[in-house]
């Protein structure tokens, strides 16, 4: 599969164009993204900003070719989404969604499993590239620009904050790209580390966790052994208390490898800067480059 | 969302799991007259949503219907906090009377999800009745895990494998086999995340039975099960909390802190009570807003976090993306009009029409410091608790 970073052709194909998906899918566009469909089941025939709107996510690819797929549809209907964009044979699928059940990832993931697709989310913002002036999904435009540092996260607002530091201190970012919330989701971070690690345009790396599951620790192994660029990172939940579901579905802490400290320990041990507060992730980066 | 003993043992009773004979009462009268028509000797139960009863005095034994009837008394109307509650006292409304089982061997066995292999995973342990965080760490030998792939369901084989690992009888194979194939059913068609029977007791007669019973649902799907969602005891979450989960927000009260915290997003949500306890303040509790959140929900948000006395100040941080920082900053205007409570707010606006949001706020007359960014925010909030 080709690296979505560094792909000739981003046309972008938006499903669901509720109140949201509508407003987001304007901002995308005045980012300097190529929106060229939407989908949605009773506005077919219609268009968005002179973008047609189809009644199928297949009817809109035989006649736009999109490569990528945003999702903004519902929570009982998005896994229905992305199956239909995957078998409409959309390469890159970003599903901005929340609250998804884990039943219905569960298939979706299943689903997918050893077919040719990337699936960003769900549960996340989606992903930016300034250069590109591509926008796919919700990060604000604003707040970018156009540099050398790679941003990933689990969380979409914390995304925001660390691009926010990046900017404000006069370094600009490569790609930035959410990872989602979901215990079951499908881009990790080992595959966001492995893009950054092959895109030239990548010199560093941020990254940023949270309690729960064990993605960090998997993260820490694969930036041990194949990851060559300096990787700055924070882990959010130090101070959450144990068992509770802190909004985000996996940040749960159950067992003492989803804890902040062991996922610090283990960042650490694989030679990554540790910015203690989520405060400090800008500064952390500077001190490096 | 998660279930009653008595509510999970009916689920389980439904689709053919043994267990042992009982009902839910909620007086010592009740009581008495469950016990009695179970032939007397019971086990009676505490029905609150916390593990670890047994220990805290919310399992009691009655050897006749009198017995029975007082222990009922005794619980209903008091609370209850185990080990695994921690700060929490669970009211109790309910108890459920249960015939009292003669136990030969307790055994572990629960379906729940393993976020890392991405399926169902079924775990057994011969090593029942006991916390199976504390087996897996000092008898990690005596657990055993089957990944299910959810197409295919649980493969007959690797349940074989499991039970020839331990040596079951003939009679017992069977029974458990049974078991494992009704839990997984019930796991998927109800949107479980977990279902733990913990013990599953070996009783006189040879037969397996579920002597206790947890099942957490997926909130995430409850719009799919509605029959479900009435069986949710309100009463075992407070109010604050009750009150958030009725508008779709994710709040967590955090006992003896002092700042409350409104933020969109839960990952910023948990940075910023780091945050704020790096600045040298408690944070009173996590809410996350969520993504694309009203006007009222915001508004919502607002009571409950100023409907804490243990709030001093508010810490506002919000990020626009799916959010619309005006959307949020008339939200709170209303919260103040209509609850008409007023705690002065350090606020920090950002991204989709954060600007707009600001002049919103500053004309109010609320009690508001705005900050660019969370260092500045952090000193800020020094400076306001007079520190």
């Amino acid at each position: 599969m080709k690296n979505i970073l560094n792909k000739d052709s981003n046309k972008v194909l938006v499903q669901g164009l509720g109140r949201d998906g509508s407003f987001q899918t304007e901002k995308c566009i005045e980012f300097g993204t190529e929106v060229v469909a939407g989908v949605h089941p009773t506005k077919a025939g219609e268009n968005f900003k002179g973008i047609p709107i189809f009644g199928s996510v297949d009817e809109a690819v035989s006649q736009t070719s999109p490569d990528i797929g945003l999702i903004f549809v519902p929570a009982p209907f998005a896994s229905d989404a992305i199956i239909e964009q995957v078998d409409a044979g959309i390469e890159t699928v970003v599903c901005i969604t929340e609250g998804i059940p884990v039943n219905d990832m569960l298939k979706v993931n299943n689903y997918i499993k050893g077919k040719k697709v990337r699936l960003i989310g769900p549960n996340c913002p989606g992903f930016l590239i300034p250069r590109k002036k591509l926008k796919v999904g919700i990060i604000p435009g604003s707040i970018v620009t156009d540099g050398k540092v790679g941003v990933v996260s689990r969380s979409g607002t914390l995304t925001y904050e660390a691009i926010v530091q990046l900017t404000m201190l006069g370094i600009g970012q490569s790609a930035c790209v959410g990872i989602g919330g979901d215990p079951l989701h499908g881009t990790s971070f080992v595959d966001v580390l492995e893009m950054f690690e092959e895109d030239q345009n990548t010199e560093a790396i941020v990254m940023i966790g949270e309690i729960g599951g064990t993605r960090e620790q998997a993260a820490a192994q694969m930036i041990k052994n194949s990851i060559s660029k300096p990787v700055v990172a924070s882990i959010v939940g130090q101070t959450a208390p144990e068992g509770r579901r802190m909004g985000h579905a996996g940040a749960v802490i159950t067992g003492k490898s989803a804890l902040a400290s062991e996922k610090i320990k283990s960042l650490k041990s694989a030679g990554v800067y540790i910015a203690d507060s989520p405060t400090e992730i800008g500064l952390r980066l500077k001190e490096l480059i | 969302m998660q279930l009653h003993e008595y509510q999970a043992k009916e689920i389980l009773n439904n689709s053919e799991v043994p267990i042992p004979d009982g009902k839910v009462a909620k007086s010592g009268k009740e009581a008495q007259e469950i016990a009695f028509s179970l032939g007397g000797n019971c086990v009676v139960k505490a029905q609150v949503h916390a593990g670890g009863r047994g220990k805290a005095g919310g399992i009691k034994l009655a050897n006749n219907p009198d017995e029975a009837s007082e222990h009922a008394d005794n619980m209903i109307g008091s609370s209850l906090k185990t080990f695994q509650s921690g700060d929490t006292e669970f009211p109790i409304n309910e108890v459920y009377i249960e015939e009292a089982s003669s136990i030969l061997k307790e055994y572990y066995l629960a379906v729940t999800m393993d976020f890392d292999f991405k399926c169902p995973v079924i775990i057994f342990s011969t090593e029942g009745g006991m916390n199976i965080e504390e087996v897996a760490e000092k008898y990690p030998d005596k657990i055993i895990k089957i990944h299910v792939d959810p197409l295919i369901g649980p493969s007959p084989y690797k349940i074989r494998n499991l039970i020839s690992v331990f040596k079951f009888d003939k009679e017992i194979s069977s029974q458990l086999y049974k078991i494992i194939n009704q839990l997984y059913g019930i796991f998927i068609s109800n949107d479980c995340t977990l279902i733990e029977i913990n013990p599953l007791a070996l009783v006189e007669g040879n037969n397996l039975v579920a002597l206790d019973a947890k099942i957490t649902i997926d909130d995430d799907a409850l719009f799919r099960h509605k029959d479900l969602v009435k069986l949710f005891d309100e009463a075992q979450i407070n109010k604050s909390e009750l009150n958030a989960q009725k508008n779709d927000l994710a709040y967590i009260k955090l006992s003896g802190g002092e700042v409350g915290c409104m933020v969109n997003g839960a990952g910023l949500a948990m940075a910023t009570m780091d945050i704020t306890m790096k600045a040298g303040a408690l944070p009173a509790n996590f809410l996350d807003v969520g993504g694309s959140a009203s006007e009222e929900r915001i508004m919502e948000a607002y009571n409950i976090i100023t409907s804490d006395d243990d709030v001093k100040l508010i810490l506002v941080n919000l990020f626009g993306g799916i959010l619309r920082c005006d959307i949020a900053a008339r939200g709170i205007i209303e919260g103040f009009k209509k609850y008409k409570k007023s705690v002065p707010m350090v606020v920090v606006l950002r991204g989709t029409n954060s600007e707009d949001a600001k002049n919103i706020l500053k004309e109010s007359g609320m009690e508001i410091y705005f900050s660019d960014d969370l260092p500045n925010a952090a000193e800020e909030i020094n400076k306001r608790l007079g520190r």
